[in-house]
């Protein structure tokens, strides 16, 4: 039932949303084909825009990855999120979450694979995969379109606010399944 | 900081590499003898250059979700219905960004952005978010720094006010979940108090001389 709402949402969201906008458009009298082809015009230059920054940002992350780096941090992690009560298995979920959105979605799906969709690791990854977003994607293109390159303190922020996220989502998950 | 933090995760990814190279052979006086077959640099220089194709194909990739959006928000715009939206939660807006007039577009397109965020429709979103940083753009007054402003939308939008995390139910139903969507209440919480977490701690450090905005002479109003 709750499932069939969700999904509902889901589905009628974005077109409810397009159609609110283009009859509330015509009963204000907007030339909505023009006004359309006039803003979508910039969506080119915004994408393009933001390529420098995508690469530098995707490029660290990679090597970061694919070096082994990520799983020399893990391991020395472990001592200290096992006092939160994280189980191993989900430190690279941790840190994947903030760096990479496929990245973060592979490590939901392997640990559902390995240890079950309603196990302790695979229903916390889930939750982390729920409530915390990519940091580095979202800073890199949000102030990549503009062309921010002093960020201040928005990145501080971020991955303090990562960080309560996930140690958050670690203990309700302990609360209420394990 | 995200100098350091670049510099970190790019170099400490190439020496890490590089010290993968190095097999230890207990029989030679240096106790190291090189690795001939140089794997782990080989398969970094492959994960750094697929990184980089991979990165143009996400911005192309936005291209036509990007173009559908910014043509509807132009509309919206036009109608005067983003400002309709933006006075439905006018009170939190001018507490949370204190710096844009009440009635200016920034906020409308920010107020869309995070509804989308909330019902998990993330293709909608970016390009309502990066609409909101064009806007927010118009009234900052140093172009290559972020504004107090930009800063609290960045960390509103990287905690994420999640309340239908779509695309995680949708991977527990595939995968034969007894309750899929039973996350839904730890994932609100948690995003709950991330969000918090991301809004006291901008106001908090804003303030702070190391993150203050310097506005250069002349550019000041």
């Amino acid at each position: 039932m709750f499932q069939g709402i969700i999904n509902g949402v889901s589905a009628i969201a974005i077109p409810l949303l397009m159609l609110t906008i283009i009859i509330h458009g015509r009963y204000k009298q907007v030339k909505v084909y023009e006004v359309f082809t006039e803003g979508a015009k910039e969506g080119f230059d915004v994408a393009v825009r933001i390529i420098p920054y995508l690469v530098a940002i995707l490029v660290a992350i990679g090597a970061f990855r694919s070096s082994g780096a990520l799983d020399i941090l893990t391991g020395l992690l472990t001592p200290l999120t096992s006092m939160i009560g994280m189980p191993g298995e989900v430190i690279p979920m941790a840190l994947m979450r903030p760096l990479s959105g496929s990245g973060a979605i592979g490590i939901v799906s392997e640990l559902i694979n390995t240890y079950g969709a309603d196990s302790l690791p695979a229903r916390m990854a889930a939750v982390m995969e729920g409530s915390t977003e990519t940091t580095f994607y979202v800073l890199a293109v949000y102030f990549g379109s503009v062309g921010i390159k002093k960020t201040r303190h928005a990145l501080p922020a971020a991955l303090l606010a990562d960080l309560a996220g996930i140690i958050s989502a670690v203990l309700v998950t302990q609360i209420m399944f394990g | 900081m995200i100098n350091t933090i670049w510099l970190v995760l790019l170099g400490g990814g190439i020496l890490v590499a590089g010290f993968q190279c190095l097999g230890i052979d207990y029989s030679s006086a240096s106790g190291l003898v090189m690795d001939p077959s140089f794997e782990p640099l080989t398969i970094l220089t492959k994960g750094l250059f697929d990184s980089a194709k991979a990165s143009v194909t996400l911005a192309m990739g936005l291209i036509g979700i990007m173009a559908l959006w910014l043509g509807l928000m132009k509309i919206a715009e036009e109608s005067g219905l983003v400002k309709l939206f933006a006075k439905a939660v006018r009170p939190i807006l001018v507490r949370l960004f204190p710096d844009v007039p009440p009635d200016h577009p920034a906020m409308g397109a920010m107020v869309m952005n995070i509804a989308a965020n909330m019902l998990g429709l993330g293709n909608a979103a970016t390009p309502l978010g990066l609409k909101a940083m064009q806007e927010l753009q118009t009234i900052n007054k140093v172009k290559d720094t972020a504004s107090d402003a930009m800063a609290m939308f960045m960390a509103l939008n990287t905690s994420s006010v999640t309340l239908i995390p779509a695309t995680v139910i949708g991977i527990r139903a595939a995968a034969n979940a007894s309750n899929p969507a039973e996350i839904i209440g730890p994932v609100i919480v948690a995003t709950g108090v991330s969000t918090t977490v991301a809004i006291l701690t901008i106001k908090a450090l804003q303030k702070l001389p190391r993150f203050k905005l310097e506005v250069p002479e002349g550019e000041e109003g």
